[in-house]
């Protein structure tokens, strides 16, 4: 009984500690935005006066309203509609291709040592530099902004997968060569199941790159899309829109990035523990294979 | 090297080679149209008129030095900053997961923003190369100290080690090779941001240098142009990669 009451004493002190520092963090997070908040509207009011910054920084309901407005005009979906559509294009075909390569380097020890060189050389350099070549590939049109996102997607994707496949237990693999299973039923019924959680972490990355990817070739050269509609707000020194956009770009990426996030967690949950060492891929386990951009 | 380990550096070597005469050949053939692939001999035989015309070597250094002075920067911001968070460690957990989301968000879209307060000059690429580069920094230097064994940490206390010498002796030198790894992230990314931007804003370095050849329509000195960020991509990589490896406990 003394037991069970010293069980009973403990359990809620923990737990109570662990609220406080909840609270704390909590505490800490809204002060945090409020003081960010408060410093943001000094720089403005200073602005607005012809102190500091003149126009530069509006005030923050300036930016609500003119995110109001984005929301409400035409013009908008037209441009989120483009960015969306390169996006989702270029991501998918980028992401399809780079398993394949992942796959295939994964599996030939060779040819990974021969290529993974030349492939972080690339993957480490800012993709941004490569779109005067995709410009006269592919024209100023949507083509090139979805080639571009393919591109952005590409890298981090074949990394993972990569990773992913010289990760598989090697248990597995024998035993798929132990039911004579061939190359197709190899990838389909032993590598695919057993990577899926480093692919689904590159996709993650890569989404979140494409929507970077596709943004940078928009505010470049375009005539649509979110970046093209950010750029022509700069050059006519429209700021509260401006940054209307930029917020509702960061809050498209961020859900993005969210779901992609919320997609991998179900993974996670799901799936056993597939590498040699019985722990799962990480994403950031893909450091040492390159540095995607 | 052992020759085993030549084979694939030589397959590698032997398949970029093939490809470039395979390009060649294209192009030569009037399969790939020369106004948008140059024969990779236009591209080498270019790079000595892009000298000229250019100054391909001083603005690699003027890309380098403002790489150098952003990661500078980020160091100043990030080492500090990653050891307040992990003495503070309500405001680690509080701030940790708000600096790996910045992190990932289109940090380079706010060149318009740092454009109209700095101006169009070095101080802009420096400021925004060196956001994306004290994140990993602050992040890794948290994750690193951290990470440190309790089981040195509690040899320190039975030697009645001081606060000061635990944190030199101690946590520091085990800590260094998670911090360099978000040096290493941190740097790369400085150096992503600064060339973009560079190209973005047509100043600076050598990613001014890919836009202007670009807007000439002049194609091989173009893709030389790229050639030339590459190598001095692979260069930072690879740099940070053998000092990362040698600073790693086997």
């Amino acid at each position: 009984m003394a037991q069970a009451g010293v069980i009973k004493g403990t359990v809620p002190a923990v737990s109570s500690a662990e609220r406080l520092f909840d609270g704390r963090v909590s505490r800490i997070r809204l002060l945090t935005c409020v003081g960010l908040i408060a410093l943001w509207e000094v720089v403005a009011t200073l602005g607005s006066y012809g102190i500091l910054y003149n126009d530069v920084v509006p005030h923050i309901w300036h930016i609500v309203i003119a995110v109001f407005y984005e929301l409400i005009s035409a013009s908008f979906y037209r441009d989120f509609g483009m960015t969306f559509a390169a996006h989702s294009v270029g991501f998918i075909s980028g992401a399809s291709i780079a398993v394949l390569v992942g796959i295939w380097l994964g599996t030939s020890k060779l040819i990974r040592e021969a290529m993974l060189p030349y492939l972080n050389a690339i993957g480490s350099t800012p993709k941004i530099i490569f779109l005067p070549i995709i410009f006269l590939m592919f024209g100023v049109g949507i083509e090139s902004k979805m080639a571009k996102g393919a591109m952005s997607a590409f890298f981090p994707v074949v990394f993972t997968t990569t990773l992913g496949m010289m990760l598989i237990n090697p248990v597995l693999i024998r035993v798929g060569r132990t039911f004579n299973l061939n190359k197709w039923q190899m990838i389909t019924k032993i590598y695919m199941p057993a990577m899926v959680n480093p692919v689904i972490t590159g996709f993650r990355l890569g989404v979140a790159i494409t929507v970077i990817g596709v943004l940078v070739a928009e505010l470049k050269f375009a005539d649509g899309g979110l970046g093209y509609r950010l750029g022509i707000y700069y050059e006519q020194f429209q700021i509260a829109p401006m940054y209307a956009v930029i917020v509702l770009i960061f809050a498209l990426a961020a859900a993005a990035n969210s779901g992609m996030t919320k997609l991998q967690d179900r993974v996670n949950r799901h799936m056993a523990p597939t590498t040699s060492k019985g722990k799962k891929a990480r994403a950031s386990a893909s450091g040492g294979l390159g540095v995607v951009n | 090297m052992t020759r085993l380990h030549k084979v694939p550096v030589i397959v590698g070597l032997f398949g970029l080679l093939a490809c470039a005469v395979l390009l060649e050949l294209a192009v030569n053939f009037g399969w790939v149209m020369e106004i948008i692939v140059p024969r990779p001999t236009d591209t080498v035989l270019s790079f000595p008129s892009l000298q000229e015309d250019m100054d391909l070597v001083g603005n690699f250094f003027v890309t380098l030095g403002m790489t150098a002075a952003a990661t500078a920067l980020a160091l100043l911001i990030g080492l500090p900053f990653g050891y307040f968070l992990y003495r503070r460690e309500a405001y680690g957990v509080a701030y940790e997961g708000w600096l790996a989301a910045a992190f990932s968000t289109p940090i380079v879209l706010l060149y318009p923003l740092f454009l109209v307060i700095f101006g169009r000059n070095h101080m802009t690429l420096i400021v925004m190369g060196c956001i994306p580069g004290a994140i990993p920094i602050a992040i890794q230097t948290r994750q690193g100290l951290l990470g440190v064994s309790k089981t040195l940490l509690n040899v320190g206390r039975s030697f009645n080690v001081s606060e000061r010498d635990m944190f030199r002796k101690i946590m520091l030198p085990s800590a260094v090779p998670t911090i360099f790894t978000g040096i290493r992230i941190g740097v790369m990314y400085t150096l992503v941001n600064i060339v973009a931007i560079e190209y973005l804003i047509d100043f600076g370095g050598l990613g001014r240098i890919v836009s202007q050849m670009y807007d000439n329509f002049s194609i091989p000195e173009t893709y030389a142009a790229i050639v030339a960020v590459i190598l001095v991509s692979t260069f930072f990589y690879w740099g940070f990669g053998r000092v990362e490896k040698w600073l790693r406990p086997v």
